[in-house]
This record gives C-alpha cells, sequence and structure tokens, in this order.
C-alpha cells in the first residue's frame, strides 16, 4: 500500500498522458464517422443499384471482422505487403492509421443507425411536406432530421459508450493510449517495473468518462422528448 | 369557366390499373364527393391530383391552364410540379401532422418557407412573417382550436389533429382542397366535429373534393357526387341523383346498407 502511494502521482501523470491520447482518438472518430455513416446510409439506400451493393458490401465486411483485425491490416498491409508505409513511423502514424480504422468501422455502425431513423420515419411525412410545396431539402431538414435524431439518440449512445472502450483495442498497433500507458509500468517505466495496479487502474478513467457521457446523452435525451 | 378539370386519367401500378379513364371537372365554390368501395381508387385520384403519383395518361387543367399533360413532357418536369402542387392541398386520413412542432407552427412553416423564397423578403421580414402568424392563428380560431395553438400534436386529440391538418392545408389558400377520407381514423364523436368544421367549409364555398365514407355527410354537403367503381366513375350528379336515386346495379348494391340503416333512424 505505501508502495502505491509512493508510486501514485507518477502513475497518474502517465495514464492522463494516455487518456488524452484516448480520447483524441474517441473525438477524431466521432467527427470522421457521424458524416461518413451517414453518405454510407445514402448509398445503401440509393436508388442507384451498383453504389447501394457497394456501400451494403462494404458494411458486411466492416461490421463481420473484428476491429483489431481491421487495425492490424490496415496499419501494417502498406509498409509490409505493399512495401509503402503510408502512415509514416512514430507515434503520428500510428494515430493516423488507428483514426483510418476507427473512423471506417464506426461510420458502417452509424450508417445503419442511421438508416434505420430515416426509414422509421413514415412516408406520410414526406408526402405532407410535398403537398405544402415544400423541396425535398426542406423536408429533410425541417422535418425529418429531428425526428430521426430523437430515434436514433438511443441506439448512438450505445455505440458512443462502445466506442470509449474500443479505443483500448488500438494498442494492438502500439498506439500510446491510457492501455499502453497503464501497461508501461508493468515492464517498467519512469523508475516502476513489476506494477500491475495502473494496468487495472485504467479502468477508472473509462469509468468516470462513460459516467459523464451518459449523463450527457441521458440529457438530450430528455430534452428530445418534448414530442413524440 | 371549370375550376378544376380533369379528362381521361389513367394510372397503372406494376400490372394493375387503378385509374382506367377518369374525367370529371367543377365550378368554384362547389363540394363534390367521391364514394366507393375500398380499392375503387378514390385516394389514387386525389393522389394524382396533388402530383403524389404521377398520371400515366390524361390532362389535369386548374382555371384553364393545362398543369399536367401525360403527352407533353413539358408539363411533367419534377421542379414544375412544385408550384404546381399549390393549386391543392390535402388533407390526410392520417393527419400527418409534423410531431415536432406546435399546432401553430404546424400551420405556418410552409408558408413561412415559401416568404423566405421570395426576392424582397430580407427588406419585408417582420411584416410577412407576422402576417403568416397573424392568418394561422386565425384559421385555427375558425377550427375551434384557440386554446390549443401552442400544444404538440401528441397533446391533442385525433379531431383536433385533423382540424390543425384542415388548418394547414388552408394556409397556402389552395384553389381545391382534398379530403383523403378525413374522418376514418376517428370515433364517431370525434368525426362529428371534423365534419362540422368541413361543412362549415363548404358554407363558405370553399372548393373541396371529398373522399368519404359517410354518405350522409356526403348526401346533405355535396353539390355533386362521383360514384368510383373499380378504377372508373360509374355514376355521377347531384346528391339527390346519385344517393337517392342511383340508375347503376353497382351503386344500388355499394349504397344498399346506408338506405337500409337509414329505414331503422
Amino acid at each position: 500500500m505505501q508502495l502505491i502511494i509512493e508510486q501514485f502521482p507518477i502513475v497518474i501523470r502517465s495514464l492522463n498522458i494516455g487518456f488524452l491520447q484516448t480520447l483524441k482518438l474517441f473525438f477524431v472518430t466521432l467527427i470522421g464517422a457521424f458524416p461518413l455513416g451517414l453518405l454510407i446510409a445514402f448509398g445503401s439506400m440509393s436508388h442507384f443499384k451498383p453504389l447501394k451493393y457497394l456501400s451494403r458490401f462494404v458494411v458486411w465486411i466492416i461490421r463481420g471482422t473484428p476491429l483489431m483485425i481491421q487495425l492490424l491490416i490496415i496499419y501494417y498491409f502498406p509498409g509490409l505487403i505493399l512495401h509503402n508505409p503510408i502512415w509514416g513511423s512514430g507515434e503520428s502514424g500510428r494515430f493516423l492509421a488507428a483514426s483510418v480504422s476507427f473512423i471506417l468501422n464506426y461510420a458502417c455502425y452509424f450508417s445503419e443507425i442511421y438508416r434505420g431513423g430515416i426509414q422509421s420515419i413514415p412516408v406520410g411525412q414526406t408526402e405532407a411536406g410535398l403537398v405544402l410545396g415544400m423541396t425535398k431539402t426542406q423536408i429533410f431538414f425541417k422535418i425529418k432530421l429531428l425526428q430521426m435524431v430523437k430515434r436514433i439518440v438511443p441506439p448512438m449512445s450505445n455505440e458512443i459508450i462502445t466506442l470509449v472502450k474500443d479505443t483500448s483495442l488500438a494498442r494492438i498497433i502500439a498506439l500510446q493510449e491510457i492501455i499502453w500507458a497503464g501497461q508501461s509500468f508493468l515492464k517498467g517505466s519512469q523508475g516502476i517495473s513489476g506494477a500491475i495496479w495502473p494496468l487495472f487502474f485504467t479502468a477508472v478513467y473509462y469509468l468516470i468518462w462513460n459516467g459523464i457521457l451518459t449523463t450527457l446523452l441521458g440529457y438530450l435525451e430528455k430534452r428530445l422528448d418534448y414530442f413524440k | 369557366m371549370a375550376i378544376l378539370e380533369v379528362r381521361h386519367i389513367q394510372k397503372t401500378f406494376e400490372k394493375t390499373q387503378v385509374l382506367k379513364d377518369i374525367s370529371f371537372s367543377m365550378e368554384k365554390g362547389q363540394t363534390v364527393s367521391i364514394i366507393g368501395s375500398s380499392g375503387s381508387g378514390k385516394t389514387t385520384l386525389l393522389r394524382c391530383l396533388n402530383f403524389l403519383e404521377k398520371p400515366d395518361g390524361g390532362i389535369i387543367a386548374v382555371n384553364g391552364e393545362t398543369l399536367f399533360d401525360a403527352a407533353n413532357p413539358a408539363t411533367t418536369k419534377e421542379q414544375e410540379i412544385r408550384r404546381k402542387r399549390l393549386h391543392f392541398g390535402l388533407v390526410f386520413q392520417s393527419f400527418n401532422l409534423f410531431p415536432q412542432y406546435t399546432a401553430l407552427q404546424n400551420v405556418m412553416l410552409a408558408g413561412q418557407l415559401l416568404a423566405k423564397e421570395a426576392p424582397d423578403f430580407k427588406t419585408h421580414k417582420k411584416e410577412r412573417l407576422l402576417a403568416i402568424e397573424q392568418q394561422a392563428k386565425e384559421l385555427l380560431c375558425q377550427m375551434g382550436l384557440a386554446d390549443r395553438m401552442e400544444n404538440y400534436p401528441h397533446q391533442l386529440s385525433g379531431g383536433q389533429c385533423q382540424r390543425v391538418a384542415i388548418a394547414r392545408a388552408l394556409a397556402l389558400t389552395p384553389d381545391i382542397l382534398c379530403f383523403d377520407e378525413p374522418t376514418s381514423a376517428l370515433d364517431p364523436e370525434l368525426t362529428g366535429e371534423v365534419l362540422h368544421v368541413i361543412r362549415e367549409l363548404a358554407d363558405k364555398e370553399t372548393t373541396m373534393i371529398i373522399v368519404t365514407h359517410e354518405m350522409a355527410f356526403a348526401r346533405d354537403v355535396a353539390d355533386h357526387v362521383i360514384f368510383m367503381d373499380n378504377g372508373t366513375i360509374l355514376e355521377q350528379g347531384t346528391p339527390g341523383d346519385v344517393i337517392e336515386n342511383p340508375k347503376e346495379e353497382r351503386t344500388k348494391q355499394f349504397l344498399s346498407r346506408f338506405h337500409q340503416e337509414k329505414q331503422f333512424l
């Protein structure tokens, strides 16, 4: 116990740095996957058959294979197989590869949520807008969008909370996120070695961050409760 | 001159011909009722008039202007159809109010969006929006919803929702207001209040086409009744002719239950 108290400030400093990288990956994924997911959703609902089948094929591949494998392939394939290491070396290269993997993976999950949300809005809403002389764009933004948002908040919340924990998978390509930071004290870092508790302690970070997110998303859900 | 002239409208879905050869016309201020069994094409006809369906053949003319001619591709372009739709209003069986807007906002929304497209909107913004709000409030009062303007659709009864929908359609001052079985989703009590406001509109000489299964209402309110069967107009004329003294065997059969029930009353 005495030892842990001595190690605590050093470990926390490292874990904080690692968690910043975790948060960076989390936000970059959301910012990229929200719009990309919408594009894929429109693609998979397109009347243009090739686009529709291509979108659905990509979604099938991405949702049907582990994110960890996708990370490994996206990070190592260009360098090891094509002999063209497009990601560059070092932490920035790993972060770029991880971002691409996560954005692609989460965009596919989001696209299915969007698609469900869009398709669940009764066609009568569109028709009511049309007979009132609205354009398709006006109907989407003024009528359907908010109804869609309301419907997708609960399943989106689920995905967002899963994403917080999934960022730990980036450890597999040695991205220096919080798991990597916690694990470093096992092998030895800053005069501490053989310590397993920092790795266990990373769970507290995830728990607190997810607590904050759950509260925020619950608040958003409540705010949209004014209509049915 | 007829306010609406429909000539030889045809519509086929897949292999089923839903509208075979529909022609009729109506005068300004008239109320036309369309009756007939389910599947006879009544709703499809209204949807064609509102350009929610594209007829395969035929002509639709309002005030002498040909809005749609299946033989003339220039009249069937998507961008122009939007403007042409404004000649018609449509009240749906299932109301289709926008759930995220209050009753008042539901009535104002389309008008506001159209007003914003006017080139001089920026300089007249305040007065234009105020006029839209005033008109919407008047319409809702007229519908007996003065104390319901700030309510959301889920806080209203079906009858109140349908009256908001009628106000919403009237807000764009269509030449012809269409009703697609406006009371079919309502219980008898709520049906009464909706029919009451439609009757008031008829008294004010609003030009209306009403698809309905309420025979007594059609008989009392309509100037002209159209009986549709299997995609054609089988019989049309005054309510006295079509509903009280139908000539065709099929019409008699369709109306037999209505006349039987009347004897018991």
